[in-house]
């Protein structure tokens, strides 16, 4: 209770937070006001007030692009989230001295360029490609389905990509579990896979939403992985707010579009803040 | 009631090399309340452990109820165990908690809700029934986790270090609260503490163990008034120890002090005899007297407790003076004083 407690080092924030205002904040009001102005003849920005390029979003040919960028990006946060689990499941398992060496290994992917990572897939994926090979290898001569440009290329991509997020959100809370929580469950008469359904996994939710929340964010906004991997065609919303601004010229659209993306991820990210907070409540570990 | 329910032989368990339970044999009776007791590292959390099916015995048997259950999983043994953390289950409310074990078990619905709230009035924990655990103090929580387990109804139930998170006032209560409910339930208690009042206090029988290994088991007044072993007596309670040498069938102290007691068979030279605190008195006729100078005192009400500095040993003598004794007699530190006890009082140790 005494007064040098009560005084945060507020201040302390004031870099960071001058830092994004002033190059992100504001950058980012610009672009979105653009979405209230009209599209000049010739490219460019007429400033007469303008509600066109919102109504435009919600046309049935840019919805669709828009459930489709989402069904893609939660098919990736689903597969994420399966994959990512398991592996953190098998850390967190593993003694205490061997974990941060796994975990390393688990981030170790990002220490390299995206761009690079993302072209290795198309060498991986393409019709003479490795995969291919292998199959040729083990002797399978029938037809291959198309891998590359694909849909599920992009979405392999995707999952490659954010992966080692999903293992590190999914390892905090299974590390920080109390192994006698899931021993009582089990003394009580439940089987492991009971105890795993009902104790362990109730208590790591908060970990699978950020990881799931993290995915899906960062893919449905994601223009590189489907432009490289997709083949280039409007694929999803990331391509088209980046084809508005660079090959269209039409920046209030592609402002329209942009701001419809942030407020999904708005929503999303507040949600899922939100819930991780009251799960907080209830804590990962019984004190 | 002496009819045996679990039967330990010789059970073992091997870490690599390290041997943490080592060759243990102990028969356990319906309705006991049973207490091993050993300080940290003496295996008692490893054989508790494995009598729960957490860990299983590299040799040896552990039979429950005439059958085997050396090998047989946590869930399907009709043990449970309390942990010493709790681990109440932090997403689930009290009386989830408590249902939960029911549930497994497949019951009817209706019949969980009865025991649940059966269980809940024993331990008066009705009207915190929809709080989650992180909403209770240390008591309450603890006596969730009793709960918990005991609902089960449970042949035998297993609790680790049961009182050891508790503040001290608490744990006082808690002492005769479990006692109180172990014979109502009319369950086979064992309970793992490193405390040997608390064991005294609680158990019918005291086990204890050292590196692994069972050193003496019996009543609490048999380990209090005839340990077996040096570490038992040093353990147990408080205890004097002189440095005596035998000489034939005779002991004396450093200072030539002849001191009578009882030697055991096959006794070194170098002994060690032993008297309780509380044995010592202010007599100079006994069979075994010495003078010293009080070195410190303290008034507890009931008992005058003092350090004496003799000439029989090192360490000060701790003597444990009752108030009327005591009373009119000079006894404030640098006082001389003569103190006597009998021979049958002495335990003699190898050295």
């Amino acid at each position: 209770m005494s007064p040098v407690k009560d005084r945060k080092p507020l201040y302390l924030m004031t870099p960071a937070l001058a830092w994004l205002t002033a190059f992100m904040v504001v950058p980012c009001l610009l672009i979105l006001a653009l979405a209230f102005f009209r599209r000049g003849i010739y490219g460019g920005i007429e400033y007469v007030f303008t509600l066109e390029n919102l109504a435009m979003v919600v046309d049935p040919l840019y919805a669709r692009i828009f459930l489709k960028s989402a069904g893609i990006a939660g098919l990736a946060a689903g597969i994420a989230v399966v994959v990512g689990y398991a592996a953190a499941y098998a850390i967190a398992a593993m003694p205490r001295h061997r974990q941060p060496a796994l975990l390393f290994f688990a981030v170790l992917p990002f220490w390299s360029n995206y761009l690079i990572r993302t072209y290795a897939w198309i060498v991986l994926l393409n019709r003479e490609g490795l995969i291919v090979h292998l199959f040729r290898w083990f002797g399978y001569e029938g037809e291959l389905p198309q891998m590359l440009y694909t849909e599920t290329a992009v979405v392999i991509g995707l999952v490659y990509n954010y992966l080692p997020f999903v293992i590190l959100a999914c390892y905090a809370p299974l590390s920080r579990l109390n192994p006698e929580v899931a021993e009582a469950s089990h003394d009580l008469g439940a089987s492991q896979w009971t105890t795993f359904r009902r104790i362990t996994l109730p208590m790591t939710v908060p970990g699978i939403a950020a990881g799931f929340v993290f995915v899906f964010v960062l893919s449905i906004g994601n223009f590189v992985t489907p432009a490289l991997l997709g083949g280039g065609q409007f694929q999803m919303i990331g391509n088209l707010v980046y084809a508005q601004f660079l090959t269209a010229n039409d920046w209030p659209f592609g402002a329209a579009l942009s701001m419809a993306l942030i407020a999904v991820m708005m929503v999303l990210l507040t949600a899922q803040t939100f819930a991780s907070e009251r799960a907080s409540g209830q804590g990962g570990r019984d004190a | 009631m002496t009819q045996v329910l679990l039967s330990l032989s010789d059970v073992e368990k091997h870490f690599g090399r390290v041997k943490a339970v080592d060759g243990v044999s102990l028969d356990i009776v319906e309705n006991e309340f049973f207490a091993l007791l050993g300080a940290s590292g003496s295996g008692k959390t490893t054989l508790l452990r494995m009598l729960a099916g957490f860990e299983l015995p590299t040799g040896g048997q552990i039979v429950l109820d005439g059958k085997d259950v050396s090998q047989v999983p946590p869930n399907r043994r009709p043990v449970n165990l309390m942990f010493q953390s709790y681990a109440l289950f932090p997403h689930m409310s009290v009386a989830k908690n408590i249902a939960y074990g029911l549930e497994m078990e497949g019951l009817l619905r209706r019949e969980i809700t009865a025991r649940v709230g059966e269980i809940l009035e024993v331990i008066q924990l009705a009207p915190l029934a929809n709080r989650k655990p992180d909403q209770l103090s240390g008591g309450q929580r603890q006596r969730v986790a009793l709960a918990r387990a005991l609902v089960k109804r449970p042949r035998l139930l297993l609790l680790d270090e049961p009182l050891g998170a508790l503040d001290k006032k608490l744990r006082g209560e808690m002492q005769l609260e479990l006692k109180r409910i172990q014979a109502e339930f009319g369950i086979t208690f064992i309970v793992v503490t490193h405390d040997q009042e608390e064991a005294l206090v609680m158990a019918d029988r005291i086990a204890i163990l050292k590196d692994g290994r069972l050193l003496q088991s019996g009543t609490p007044r048999e380990i209090y008034e005839y340990p077996e072993t040096r570490y038992a007596a040093d353990f147990i309670g408080q205890m004097n120890f002189i440095p005596v040498t035998r000489s034939g069938d005779l002991l004396f102290a450093r200072n030539g002090a002849r001191i009578g007691g009882v030697i055991p068979a096959e006794a070194p030279e170098a002994l060690v005899a032993a008297v309780r605190p509380e044995r010592l008195y202010l007599d100079a006729e006994a069979e075994n007297v010495v003078t010293g100078t009080v070195r410190s005192t303290a008034y507890l009400g009931l008992d005058l407790h003092l350090h004496l500095d003799t000439p029989l040993c090192d360490q000060p003598l701790l003597v444990r003076l009752t108030a009327d004794a005591a009373e009119g007699r000079d006894i404030t530190e640098g006082a001389r004083l003569t103190l006597g006890w009998s021979a049958r009082d002495t335990r003699v140790f190898p050295a």
